[in-house]
């Protein structure tokens, strides 16, 4: 049976806490790495929705460097108090 | 530092000439700013010391949004306290950028309660630019902007702000509503414009005839360019004034049409609008003798952008001729096919038309269900990418 936003959601999460501080991941790697592991259920449409409820619930933030990434939420070295 | 009002002998050096300066504008707001005050000494600082002060903040922005704030911090917070942090906001622009001077002043009033006051009208994508406030103030400024009908343009690897001429609301030449185009796109791909999922950055420019007032063909992933496919319409009343007026229309106009497709016999202007390239440069020199045909459309381009990670490119023909209709679904599809293409194979920070050179435009074309035409050939033998798959099958590789 196809995976549910909040399952997809769960994973993805899981995804960026694991990557934390080794590898920033974009949007687009999280979407190719739930259809590597979800083969004939992946649809595109259901990641969409999960990255945005990772990201509306304050979970995951959007990040800049160079190009756009999805992170959890942290205090860069570049910022100041 | 940040009380004294600093000296800045090289900045005011940018204040001497008759043009405007910024340097006067950042003074005047450092009237009632004190963020104006930290700018201007430290940007003195940076001319003298030949560094740039500011770092990159990655982080910053509104709850849900990927897009539309850039992160900026000074790293001597210390010595400029009141620019610490000194983030930048893009808003979206109006269509055609038509703004009341009501709308106008409820944007710097906002601006002035909540960031530093300083505003460049537009950056160069065609957002307003808000320049300079802090990370709390970041929230509150969106909430009264919203409540405005104004929201956030994008930034980062998303569809960027688009943009257009101001089209049938100004000019005659106007192939298509551009305007009304781009507010469509604008709205359509909301999510993809607040939500970055792109390999990269993604540009829509809306021109309404080939003189391309918002450069679309240098500087969007998309162009969108007004098109006409039947012949130049022609006044002959009006050609005679021109004539009679002094124009010296062999020399003004024939000699410099780049096909080499018109002639001026004295009295009789003549077009082989065949040959027509579209330019111009004719209906410019002549415009109350000559316009744009009556049936009008586009021609889609793509891969235009600024030279960043690799050098510039112009975009290039993908679509010779289309009808712009609302909804604009077939532009929407194609785009969509692009977007799936590119995602899936473009590499990180890869815009477009670099991904179309790596690819190959044959391979491109077969990903996103396009023909090759002889339009998207620039110069004949020049551009050897288009193969014929027939030709090899029946000839086989075999000498005659
Ligand atoms: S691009 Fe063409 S239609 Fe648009 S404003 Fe310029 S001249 Fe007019
Ligand atoms: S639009 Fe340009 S190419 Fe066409 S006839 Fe006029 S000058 Fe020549």
């Amino acid at each position: 049976m196809a995976k549910t936003v909040e399952e997809i959601t769960e994973m993805m999460y899981k995804m960026i806490s694991e990557a934390q501080g080794i590898k920033k991941l974009k949007p687009m790697d999280l979407t190719k790495a739930m259809k590597q592991l979800l083969g004939d259920e992946f649809d595109k449409k259901t990641c969409k929705l999960a990255i945005k409820n990772l990201i509306d619930t304050g979970r995951c933030v959007y990040t800049y460097f160079g190009g756009s990434f999805i992170e959890l939420p942290h205090k860069e070295g570049a910022a100041n108090d | 530092m940040a009380d004294a009002y600093p000296k800045t002998p090289m900045l005011d050096e940018l204040e001497k000439g008759k043009w405007p300066s910024f340097v006067t504008e950042i003074k005047m707001a450092a009237a009632d700013n004190p963020m104006g005050k930290d700018l201007l000494g430290l940007l003195e600082r940076s001319y003298r010391e030949k560094i740039g002060h500011w770092k990159h903040g990655g982080i910053v922005g509104v709850m849900g949004y990927g897009g539309g704030v850039i992160g900026r911090y000074n790293d001597l917070p210390d010595e400029y306290p009141n620019i610490s942090h000194f983030h930048t906001m893009r808003i979206n622009q109006p269509a055609g950028w038509f703004y009341t001077t009501e709308a106008l002043r409820k944007i710097c009033d906002i601006w002035e309660k909540h960031g530093s006051g300083l505003t460049n009208m537009h950056g160069s994508t065609g957002d307003i630019i808000l320049l300079g406030t802090t990370t709390d103030e970041l929230e509150p400024t969106f909430d009264e902007l919203q409540k405005i009908n104004f929201d956030i343009g994008g930034s980062g690897s998303d569809v960027r702000t688009p943009s257009c001429c101001c089209g049938q609301a100004r000019c005659e030449w106007a192939c298509y509503d551009t305007m009304g185009a781009c507010y469509d796109f604008t709205m359509a791909y909301q999510d993809e414009l607040h939500r970055p999922a792109f390999p990269y950055k993604f540009k829509f420019k809306f021109s309404g005839c080939p003189n391309d007032c918002v450069a679309s063909i240098a500087r969007s992933d998309m162009s969108i360019i007004g098109m006409w496919r039947d012949d130049i319409q022609m006044d002959k009343d009006a050609i005679k004034e021109y004539a009679d007026g002094g124009m010296d229309i062999k020399a003004d106009v024939v000699d410099n049409c780049p096909a080499k497709c018109m002639d001026w016999n004295g009295k009789e202007l003549t077009i082989e609008n065949s040959y027509c390239r579209h330019c111009m440069h004719c209906i410019n020199v002549m415009p109350k003798a000559l316009a744009p045909g009556k049936d009008r459309g586009a021609t889609i381009l793509l891969g235009a952008k600024a030279p960043i990670v690799e050098g510039a490119l112009l975009s290039s023909v993908i679509i010779p001729f289309i009808k712009m209709e609302p909804p604009y679904q077939e532009i929407k599809d194609l785009t969509e096919r692009i977007w799936d293409v590119w995602c899936e194979e473009g590499k990180n920070r890869e815009r477009v038309g670099e991904f179309i050179q790596r690819v190959g435009l044959g391979n491109f074309l077969e990903a996103i269900e396009v023909e090759p035409i002889p339009e998207m050939v620039a110069h004949p033998r020049e551009n050897p990418y288009v193969f014929y798959e027939e030709y090899f099958e029946e000839d086989d590789g075999s000498e005659d």
